[in-house]
């Protein structure tokens, strides 16, 4: 910062170095954080990418016609792109476009979920653990390290042949080998503040462990968390885009991207663009997933 | 220094011999969740309710949990996962015959990851924040974010059916097929060792888009990786000494550092290793390559359960015997690990 900020703007506020209240203070360190990540031009355009995912689902009935995706027209099958379908038809006429819109919805879908299991899991294993170690710690971290060996796409494969196919089932497919890591990170986490002394001034005011550990400790674990989450997004994404892609995901006719990349196989050679538009919205996606996670990874990292 | 050497084996072993249970356990319990009666698929529909116990007894289906996983680990053990509906094979024989083929996608794959991967990150460590680490931390990341299965398909268009350049999906052209009998089951090797060139340039030609690609995605982790470990020892005290002693930076960072780094990316190319086999489903679904991952893909839709749980715990082994592996290697190559 060349320029001091000027007194009483938001900027002011937000890095002024005695903040007066715990708000003040809060603000003030993200700020310092965004202000750091605005710099990464890479992180930003992966912002970018992810918010225009969230909008495209939030809004997709404005984007496209709800029964475009749906709605065969066998006399228009196969078309290339034009104006009337600005990515062509698939082998059922459908407009692909509108199915890469709303196939968003089914993307996002599946990477909450996952995430809303994922992460209260992880916690609920590696808090205890940091907290209370001993015999305790022994016995999760070792479950945590058998379902960490464990060769994750085919173990989902497994599961969702077992569970039979749909996005209900990937997403419990998916979740069941993701955890791990939450769980180790949250341990670790633990650790480093297990000894603090505000932690012993809770434990002296008679706090309960439940206490102590959803109020001072997961506050704490929370940013990693999430960092954490951002990283692992687009694998979830590509883990279920690869079994939708083998059949066990999303069921037809529900436009998931890996399913149509699955269904334009046959045409691959003679009408590409079938199979390569919704390949590339998975790709461009995950890229985003990831250039995001790395972005704040390197802020949380100049932080700390 | 023996002793501990020793105990370290003994715990690694010991862990290693939990996390088979755990495995036998996942893939015993999906046997059961499955909604599939196996009664029913011997007996039939039409068998009365006497022949149906009479069949349920005989495969033990009646007896107590415990007892049954207990059995059904034994079997395990002695590596019979029952036959095959579709092959009405041993599944352990057909897994053995399919192997091979993964293994020959793997290896060069894991090998240009190595060979590519490792001096990218040692360039990108040493020049870090400008633009050779930028561009090589996006080309990781671009290969983090491909679906390789979407990579593949754009692959077979370009290489093979535009350019021509490349084999096409399979292994070998069909006019090639039973030329050469299998030894190893690689083809690579075997038309070698038979001396058929012909057919080894074909199997190369067909292997060469897959390997690469698998390559690709290899080389982004491998790459990364050693970004991160060279940053590490870069930033070490002895590295200044060198350079003060008056040793080339050359010499510094690619024979000093990198050689501190490389027992930590035996694990890294371990797992590398690891996530190709499990990665086979995909790609191998995409290039028509009868490995263990299209055998796993087929009898998951033929809903043939015993050789979808015989694949699963055979690529389950191989992991753990991976992570082992690196655990145990680990303190033969850096002294500081043996202390603790």
């Amino acid at each position: 910062m060349a320029t001091a900020p000027v007194l009483g703007t938001a900027r002011a506020w937000l890095l002024s170095p005695a903040p007066a209240s715990r708000t003040q203070a809060r603000f003030g360190r993200w700020f310092r954080a965004w202000l750091g990540f605005r710099r990464n031009p890479l992180a930003m355009s992966g912002l970018g990418i992810v918010l225009l995912l969230v909008l495209m689902a939030v809004f997709a009935p404005l984007i496209a016609a709800r029964q475009a995706a749906t709605l065969q027209v066998l006399a228009d099958r196969l078309q290339p792109a034009s104006w009337l379908h600005l990515f062509g038809t698939d082998e059922l006429g459908r407009d692909i476009f509108a199915r890469v819109v709303f196939g968003s919805r089914i993307t996002l879908t599946i990477v909450a979920m996952v995430g809303v299991i994922v992460v209260p899991v992880g916690l609920a294993i590696g808090l205890p653990a940091g907290y209370f170690g001993g015999v305790v710690d022994t016995v999760l971290m070792r479950i945590t390290d058998i379902f960490l060996a464990f060769p994750r796409l085919v173990l989902a494969l497994a599961f969702a042949a077992a569970l039979g196919p749909g996005i209900e089932n990937a997403v419990i497919a998916i979740a069941l080998t993701a955890w791990p890591p939450y769980a180790r990170l949250a341990r670790a986490e633990t650790l480093t503040s297990r000894r603090a002394e505000f932690i012993q001034a809770a434990e002296l005011q008679g706090a309960s462990p439940f206490r102590i550990i959803a109020t001072q400790i997961v506050p704490l674990c929370l940013p990693s968390v999430i960092i954490r989450l951002t990283l692992d997004m687009a694998g979830i994404i590509l883990t279920a885009a690869g079994l939708g892609f083998l059949g066990l995901g999303a069921q037809p006719p529900a436009p998931e991207w890996g399913a149509m990349v699955s269904s334009g196989r046959q045409v691959l050679l003679d009408q590409w663009w079938v199979a390569t538009i919704p390949g590339l919205a998975i790709f461009i996606v995950s890229l985003g997933f990831n250039l995001l996670g790395d972005g704040l990874r390197d802020s949380g990292d100049a932080r700390s | 220094m023996a002793r501990s050497l020793a105990n370290r084996a003994a715990r690694s072993l010991f862990s290693v011999g939990l996390t088979f249970l755990g495995l036998t356990c996942v893939t015993f319990f999906i046997g059961r969740v499955i909604p599939i009666d196996p009664v029913l698929a011997i007996v039939g529909d039409k068998a009365s309710a006497e022949t149906y116990a009479r069949v349920r007894a005989e495969i033990g289906l009646d007896l107590p949990l415990p007892v049954q996983y207990w059995r059904y680990l034994m079997k395990v053990v002695h590596g019979d996962f029952g036959n095959s509906v579709i092959t009405s094979h041993p599944v352990l024989q057909d897994l053995l015959q399919v192997f091979p083929a993964t293994l020959e996608l793997a290896l060069p794959a894991l090998f240009i990851g190595v060979v590519v991967g490792v001096p990218m990150g040692v360039l990108a460590a040493t020049h870090r924040g400008r633009w050779q680490d930028q561009a090589i931390r996006l080309l990781s990341l671009l290969g983090y974010s491909m679906p390789v299965f979407w990579l593949g398909l754009v692959g077979l268009l370009l290489f093979y059916a535009t350019l021509g350049w490349v084999g096409g999906p399979g292994r070998l052209d069909v006019g090639f097929d039973d030329i050469v009998s299998p030894i190893t089951g690689m083809i690579t090797v075997d038309s070698l060792l038979a001396g058929e060139y012909d057919v080894f340039w074909n199997a190369v030609s067909h292997l060469l888009l897959p390997a690469s690609i698998l390559g690709y995605l290899s080389l982004a982790y491998v790459a990364r990786m050693t970004r991160s470990f060279m940053l590490g020892q870069l930033r070490q005290e002895y590295v200044l000494a060198t350079l003060a002693k008056g040793l080339s930076p050359w010499r510094v960072v690619w024979v000093h550092a990198l050689g501190n780094v490389w027992v930590q990316l035996v694990t890294v190319i371990a797992l590398t290793f690891g996530s190709l086999l499990e990665g086979a489903v995909l790609t191998e679904t995409v290039f028509a390559w009868p490995g263990l991952g299209l055998y796993l893909k087929n009898s998951l839709f033929n809903a043939d359960l015993n050789a979808v749980l015989g694949g699963t715990v055979l690529v389950g082994v191989v992991y753990i015997g991976l992570n082992m592996f690196s655990d145990l290697i680990y303190p033969l190559v850096d002294p500081r690990a043996r202390d603790q």
